[in-house]
């Protein structure tokens, strides 16, 4: 039967990145390639690759970085971030990059999904979605509201609708982080989780608010999801994936042990 | 030198690279004469069965990978390419290579397991119980999984033809083949060490299944 997969997320600003993984005796690598490495050697079933790169000239570095990954690691990963035309997702796919994924972007040009998915195969295309808790109202009768730009901006999109309209649009895969989760350590929205995974027909990734493996065992038991994001609490070394794997594992949860 | 086959289907790079960091020597080529001169050949692809079968056919490339299997070259489907070797696909109701006998099956839409509804494409990491020996697969341990990414599966008429099966609700063939041809539902060359084992085996097969 299908493994849940521990997928570990890489924050990368000019080709760095800016959460080293902190070994003990404080040794940090900062290399994306490097990071990659360790990761897939640990068991990680996949790496998610986040370019907060500001300025659009250095694109080419988060480019270059991705051939490297490539060359490195023989499991799926995906880059996210900066990335809003076709041309943007055949440049990373082209890399060598598994999967491209879409947010910002994809709600201001819904369109974006299905021509992705139509050039590149739904397989290809992740809709990231960046939801708050909000009061239950008409325009979001889910009380889950779609937010942009990093959290700054309310969209007035119901999340339940975007998670269907985006599998109708041909996204192959949900990637969903809570902002009010994001950061707290204190576990992931596993409401918010469990109601988009129940009605998507599509994978859903939870992301935010990992601070031990109980939370990750809950995500993927009552949240439904398919797929737990983690990045402080492997980043720094609170647990690593194969600690959180053999944890999982001795709950009965199912995952990949390369061990 | 080990020609994987071009024909638009999907990014071939991955399984390039996988090659490349393994030591052999490879090559991504639409070309017939350089797959039939080649040692091997690796016949990847994702996509839908009938415009695969639609762009090999208007390059020939169809009759090079049955010429490939009749001389008896070693011959890896992956994926897509472990699907149109069979007579018939359900997607697009499409006419295949007929290399193997059988049909390419959609998985049924009520799929359950793990406590809920299954969802398709089966999408992720999944084990492989394997039927028979098989050169290729020498060194793989039970506990070994694969990344696959599919909503159809290959469905060979005999059991004879199955190498190895995997659970997603139902049990299908996951690893089938004939003589100089074996070929695997999931994407070894982004399955990790596991992964990279069997594309090893590949490269230094012989052809000979026994």
């Amino acid at each position: 039967m299908l493994s849940k997969r521990i997928i570990p997320c890489l924050d990368v600003r000019d080709g760095k990145t800016t959460k080293g993984i902190k070994f003990k005796g404080n040794i940090d690598i900062g290399d994306p390639v490097e990071m990659a490495r360790y990761y897939y050697q640990q068991g990680a079933d996949e790496v998610v690759f986040y370019d907060i790169t500001a300025s659009s000239d250095k694109r080419d570095i988060m480019i270059d970085v991705v051939h490297r990954v490539a060359g490195e690691i023989f499991i799926p990963f995906s880059v996210g971030g900066g990335v809003r035309t076709l041309d943007d997702m055949r440049r990373v796919l082209l890399a060598g990059a598994e999967k491209v994924s879409i947010n910002s972007a994809a709600v201001r040009n819904p369109r974006l999904i299905s021509e992705g998915a139509e050039a590149f195969g739904s397989q290809c295309i992740v809709l990231g979605m960046d939801v708050k808790k909000v009061e239950p109202s008409a325009r979001t009768p889910s009380g889950y509201e779609i937010v942009i730009d990093g959290g700054r901006t309310y969209t007035g999109i119901d999340a339940l609708w975007w998670a269907a309209e985006g599998e109708r649009l041909g996204a192959g895969e949900i990637c969903l982080n809570s902002i009010d989760a994001d950061g707290t350590q204190q576990g992931y929205e596993l409401k918010l989780t469990r109601l988009i995974s129940e009605n998507a027909g599509i994978p859903v990734i939870a992301s935010g608010g990992a601070g031990n493996t109980d939370h990750i065992y809950e995500v993927l038991t009552q949240g439904k999801a398919d797929a737990a994001l983690v990045a402080s609490i492997t980043h720094y070394g609170t647990f690593t994936i194969r600690q959180i794997k053999e944890e999982l594992n001795r709950r009965g949860v199912k995952v990949r042990m390369i061990w | 030198m080990i020609a994987i086959i071009d024909y638009k289907a999907g990014n071939l790079k991955s399984v390039e690279r996988a090659l490349t960091k393994l030591g052999f020597a490879c090559r991504i080529t639409p070309r017939k004469e350089e797959i039939l001169c080649a040692e091997r050949v690796i016949f990847p692809g994702v996509g839908a069965a009938g415009k695969a079968m639609a762009d090999l056919k208007v390059t020939g490339l169809d009759s090079a990978i049955r010429e490939a299997v009749l001389a008896g070259k070693p011959v890896m489907g992956i994926c897509l390419g472990a699907q149109i070797i069979l007579e018939k696909s359900e997607e697009n109701d499409a006419d295949c290579l007929s290399i193997i006998p059988g049909t390419v099956k959609r998985f049924p839409g009520d799929l359950s397991g793990n406590g809920g509804r299954l969802k398709i494409p089966h999408m992720g990491w999944n084990g492989v119980d394997l039927k028979k020996r098989h050169p290729v697969l020498e060194g793989i341990k039970p506990a070994d999984e694969f990344y696959f990414v599919h909503s159809y599966y290959p469905s060979p008429s005999e059991e004879g033809f199955v190498l190895g099966t995997t659970d997603y609700g139902i049990r299908f063939p996951s690893i089938i083949g004939r003589n100089s041809l074996i070929a695997v539902q999931f994407h070894p060359e982004k399955s990790g060490a596991a992964g990279l084992r069997i594309l090893k085996n590949f490269c230094t097969w012989d052809g000979h299944a026994e």
